[in-house]
Parts: C-alpha cells; structure tokens; sequence
C-alpha cells in the first residue's frame, strides 16, 4: 500500500522537476559563479533566474532584495542580529511566545548574553495574537518586531501586514518567519511594510539547506556570515548553486500551484478535520479554524500521549507530527499549546496533519480507516480515560 | 525517530498485561498528566506467600513508557515482593533489549510504580526522590532540587563535578548551559550561606579558560602500598558524614589493586540514587589519590 505522507508541515517531497532543474548543476555547469571565463557565467546567470522566481512568488520589488542562504534558521539569525547591530539606541526585541525555536532560541540566548531586552507577546486559546499587548511593547528602544506569517503547529496565520505597520509607526524593523506561509498563501511583499522575511525551500518542494531572506532595498543590512562578496557582501560564501537553481524552480512551481493549494488540498483537509471529529470523540481542533495554512490541522485527542499514536500510525504506513518535530524528547508539551492555554489532558496528544498538493483522497480515506482504532487501542490503556463525554478520571498518585 | 529495539516495539504494539486488574490487593500510581507520563500499576498479591499472582498496568505516555510498563509487569509475576523488590530500571530496560538514553525515564517510572504498589500494600506512605524543580536533564529525569542537593552536599563547583555526581549532560548534552545556570545560583547562594569560599566558586566566566586534562594531587608513584591503604581509608572517612545526614552510610571492606570494595548500608540500601551515591564516591577518590580507581559496592548481606 502506498505510504500516506502528512507531514508535509516538516518537510516536503523535492519535486522530481525540481530535481531534473538541479543536476547539470552538479556536473557540466560546476563553474563558481565568481569566475572570470565561461564555466562561471553560466552559473550566475542560473544564480540570477532563480532569485527572480522567487521575487515573483514573494511579490517584491526588485530581485537583489532576495539574499540566498542555509534556510530559514540562518535566514531568522541573520535578520535579528542584523536589526540589533544597524540601529544604535535600540536594543529590544518584540516577538510572539508561539514562534519557532529558531526565533525563540536566540532571543532567549540575546537576552543572557547581550541584555538584551526580548518581548514576547502572549496568544489566546485560538492562538491568535494579543494586539494590544503588541502594540504596548513597541517603542523607541524597538530594534525589530519578529512575527512568523504561520504557525507550523497549528496553521494559525497571523496578521503580518498590519504588525509591520505597527511597528513603524514605533520606528522599528519588522520581520517576518514566514518558512510554513510561502508557497501556501499568496503573497505581495511590494505592497506591504514588511522589511524581512524568512523562507525555506524544503518545505516547497525544494531542496534542504538552502533557504532565502528578503530584505527590502534600502533597510541597513549587516551579514550574519562574513568572508566573500557574494550576495552583494550579505552572505559570504560560495553559492549552493544547485540547490539555489532547485529553490528557484520550486518556488516557480509553488506559484502555479497557489490555486490548488487554497482548493483542493485545502477541501481535503477539511474533509480529514471532519471526518476525525466525527468518528473520534473527546478531541478538538487547536488553532484559529477561520484563520489558517489551508493545509494544515492540528487535532488534540483527550487522555492519551501522542508518540503512541505516530508509533501506532507509523505501523498502518502513515506519517504525521506530534507538535513540532524539534521539540521532540521532550516531555513538556510543545510551547505553542502552552501558550494557548490548551490543558494538559490534550495537549500532550495533538496530532498534526499536513497536506501538500501531492495528497489525495485516499490518502484522507486511509487515515479515517485507521485512526479511530488507534485511539480507542491507547485510550484503553490510559488510566485517565474513563469513556466519551467523561472528564479525565481523577488520578491522584504519590507525587505530581 | 527514535530508535526503540524489536523487543520495545513487540511491547508497544502487543503489550501484555495491559488493563484494569479487578481483584488488585495493591495499586501504584506515579506520573502526572502534566508531567507527561503517568502509570497505575494493580497487583494481585497471595497474602500468605507475599507473591504478585497477577499485575496489570495503565499508561499514559510514550512508545516505551507503555512498552516498560508492561515489561514490568512480565518481570514481577511469579515473583515474591521481596525478589521483585530486586529489580532495578536497568532490569527492566535490559529485557526490553535497551532504552534509547533519552527514555530511561520510562524505565525509572516503573521501577517508581511497583514501590508506590508495596508500599500501598504494606499501609506504608511512599515517598520518591523528586523535587518540586524544574526538569534540567530530560534524559535522566534529573530537576533542579536533585542537582542543588548534588552541589550543596559535595561542595561541587564544576560542571564536570555535577556531571559525575547527577549524570545530567551526560546523554543529550543540551542541559549543559542550564546546568551552568543552577551550579552558578547554588554557589552564589553558598557562598552567602558562608559554606564556600567565594574563590572557590564556580565562575561561568573563567569556566572558559582550558582546564589541563589530568591534576595529579599527590605523586602517585611515591606511595608505599601502606600509604596508599591508608589514603583510600581517610578518603572513604571524609565522605561518611555526608552519607550519614541522609541516613546511609559506607563502609570500606577491601582494597585490591585499583578495586575498592565498599558497603553501603542505612538509607542507602534500596536507594534509587545508590548507583550515583557510588560514582560519587570513585570520583572523590580519583580526585583525592589523583589515579584511576575502581568502587564497587557490596549487597548488605556479604
């Protein structure tokens, strides 16, 4: 049986065209693009096309304001240490609590080291974010305020273009992790406030490590790795010619299907949220369900853990994600339910589901087959399970 | 993807022993939701020959924590308390053909459950060895309070010490900088207290600095096999009475070549933490003597 991948929020199929686009990169078009003779135009020219397609699928303005990198991670490193060091005077940063660790991770890591002063602004029980308490912590010490498009755990999309407003009415950067947005919802990058944005190009059908950051003309820009002039002096280091040349055709790709992103594949995540809530009781959609990545669900399933359930799904040949795949080995559940208050007797078994355009429906049919059984089979062992409708049982052991 | 062995998935998939027991003579309940994994473990005791006729298990947690529970309860049937009180969270992740570091805890829950099981039946209160803290070492299940007992009652001022002393750092490795955090607090807190001098403490910033490999305090070469002896004994004196404020004890039985044998005895016996109170003991006597050395701990009874 052909294995069902929902996982795509984790990452996605390099697509075979974008594949064939990428190998006579590896072999008679192996030049450096720096190179004064023909083995190193040919490559520069491949270098500048891609830049353009992805231009186009951000909507900005010129192509020199696309800077290639490793992926998204490099991408969030560089556009808040950048921030911090091109505006003296302004030394805080305005985040969310639900961003990804790569944002998360150096904040905390600023904070200990540099004293540098980090906001993060909570989210409600839908995961959305808190305005106001956005706006209150922006100021004339704002260096820039990071806010991701989407959320990988739950889809949640946030209001970008207005937060980068807000944001320069303080005077301060914005940027945007937008790695789970691009490729999914249309975008204009031209038209809005935004100053950085962060993408991936594994998780459009691209390659992994390689990745972009857009960085609007005119925004002071400093590089977060140093040595050559490549990337005009933003990112030193010979280009990942390659996987930028696969970037650019999944990007190009990501754009002609936009269409059936928001359609097809979004009534096919539908259809599985309905089906689930249908035939397995006690669970709920996390999430702002009006307000989504058209391919994402996350469902959380009362009393029961949700490795057992990947564990048991994995067996029946299907692939899905447990919060974030990087806080995995954890036994907190993922920060995201944290901070939308989802109690603990669910948060633990969230389930993510993660379409992308190569899903069908059977793929849909095939979970709704087997996952009742799965989660009847672990809620039957869990001492905190005492049937449909029925609170957790009160388990009160010797220590909690 | 972890790698969990055939023997964890056979478990996992076809658990034995997994439900509700009805006619349980003894219950033990350990774990939290909010905790991640919790286990109710129902045993079926003969009063008269005090052996666990039946157990049954309910998990709440991940692949191996069902997957340990259940080995558990496969190890305790048949036996008397007394041999099941024997075995150990190694025990049971050996028969689940081994635990991925970063899961032992799975293993430590069970062991956790079945004396929470006695102690309900024997009408005894069951107490464990956790904190309130946070957890630091997500592999081991080491919180904050376990390593600040760690640092205070050993007078440890290097990571290195705390690694030896807890384990913590010493699977994953990303604790380290919150180890750093803890030993730094501790320290501080000591030196105020007036329990350490301030020299002494740990310094994250000259942490940096390379420390040499190796820190001969004596010459090693120079000793007679008398002197030798009589430094094992004096090293072995020292650390009594912080064995002592927690009601254990050690007891120094044999010296051979680079093998001490010792004994604990009191609280120490049974002690979760017994293993670790013994690496303890090799590591300050590696320190004190500057070599290598072997400690090895004897059962009550040799």
């Amino acid at each position: 049986m052909r294995p069902v991948y929902l996982d795509n929020n984790a990452t996605t199929r390099v697509d075979p065209v974008v594949v064939e686009s990428m190998l006579p990169f590896f072999t008679e078009h192996f030049g450096n693009a720096s190179s004064m003779h023909a083995f190193g135009s040919a490559v520069g020219g491949a270098v500048k096309a891609a830049r353009q397609q992805i231009q186009s699928l951000l909507g900005a303005e010129f192509d020199h304001e696309v800077i290639f990198t490793s992926g998204g991670t490099e991408s969030d490193n560089a556009a808040i240490l950048s921030a911090l060091e091109t505006q003296s005077g302004r030394d805080e940063i305005v985040t969310s609590m639900v961003e990804h660790p790569a944002i998360l991770s150096l904040c905390e890591h600023l904070e200990r080291t540099r004293g540098v002063r980090v906001h993060r602004i909570p989210v409600d029980s839908r995961g959305c974010l808190d305005i106001d308490a956005y706006r209150r912590a922006l100021s004339g010490r704002t260096a820039i305020a990071t806010v991701m498009w989407a959320n990988n755990e739950t889809g949640t999309l946030f209001p970008v273009e207005t937060l980068a407003e807000l944001a320069h009415e303080a005077g301060a950067l914005f940027h945007t992790d937008a790695v789970q947005a691009v490729g999914k919802i249309p975008m204009t990058l031209a038209e809005t406030d935004i100053d950085m944005l962060s993408l991936s190009g594994h998780k459009l059908h691209g390659p992994k490590g390689v990745g972009a950051l857009y960085v609007r003309r005119g925004i002071r820009f400093r590089p977060f790795v140093r040595g050559g002039h490549q990337e005009r002096g933003r990112r030193a280091g010979t280009e990942n010619v390659p996987a930028i040349v696969g970037l650019g055709k999944a990007a190009e790709l990501a754009a002609l299907s936009m269409n059936d992103e928001v359609t097809r594949v979004k009534a096919l995540r539908d259809r599985l949220e309905a089906g689930i809530l249908q035939s397995v009781g006690s669970c709920f959609v996390t999430g702002d369900a009006d307000n989504r990545l058209p391919n994402t669900t996350n469902v959380a399933f009362e009393c029961i853990e949700g490795e057992g359930i990947l564990l048991m799904l994995n067996k029946e040949g299907i692939a899905a994600s447990s919060g974030s795949a990087c806080t995995s080995g954890s036994l907190e559940p993922s920060h995201v339910l944290r901070a939308m208050n989802i109690p603990y007797t669910a948060a633990h078994g969230a389930i993510r589901f993660s379409f992308s355009r190569e899903n069908g429906p059977e793929d849909v049919d095939r979970v709704l087959d087997v996952l009742p059984g799965v989660i009847a089979n672990l809620r039957a062992m869990s001492p905190f399970w005492q049937g449909d409708g029925q609170p957790p049982t009160a388990f009160n052991p010797t220590y909690a | 993807m972890w790698e969990y062995s055939d023997k964890v998935k056979e478990y996992f998939f076809n658990p034995k022993n997994a439900g509700v027991l009805a006619e349980a003579t003894a219950v033990g309940e350990v774990g939290a939701m909010s905790c991640g994994d919790a286990l109710r473990l129902q045993l079926k005791i003969d009063a008269a020959t005090e052996v666990i006729t039946d157990a049954r298990f309910q998990t709440f947690g991940c692949g191996s924590a069902i997957a340990s529970s259940s080995a558990l309860t496969e190890l305790i049937i048949g036996k008397t308390l007394a041999d099941a009180m024997r075995i150990t969270n190694q025990d049971i992740a050996d028969f689940l053909g081994g635990l991925p570091p970063e899961k032992m805890h799975c293993s430590v829950m069970g062991y956790e459950a079945l004396r929470a099981a006695v102690a309900n039946y024997r009408g005894e209160a069951w107490e464990d060895d956790h904190e309130d803290g946070a957890l630091v070492c997500k592999c081991f299940g080491i919180d904050e309070g376990m390593i600040d007992r760690a640092i205070r009652m050993n007078s440890l001022t290097t990571v290195e010490q705390v690694a030896h002393y807890t384990k913590v750092t010493g699977s994953c490795g990303t604790c380290a900088e919150r180890v750093e955090e803890v030993l730094t607090r501790v320290n501080r807190a000591m030196v105020d207290e007036g329990l350490l001098k301030a020299a002494e403490a740990f310094d994250p910033a000259a942490s940096a600095r390379i420390v040499p490999r190796s820190k001969p305090v004596a010459a090693p070469a120079k000793l007679t096999t008398l002197q030798r002896l009589r430094q094992i004994e004096q090293a072995i004196e020292e650390i009594r009475p912080t064995l002592r404020r927690d009601g254990g004890d050690c007891e120094l039985i044999d010296i051979e070549g680079d093998t001490v044998s010792v004994k604990l005895t009191g609280a120490c016996m049974g002690c979760q933490m017994a293993s670790l109170t013994v690496e303890g003991i090799q590591q300050r006597l590696i320190e004190k003597l500057g070599r290598p050395l072997r400690v090895i701990p004897l059962s009550a009874g040799h």
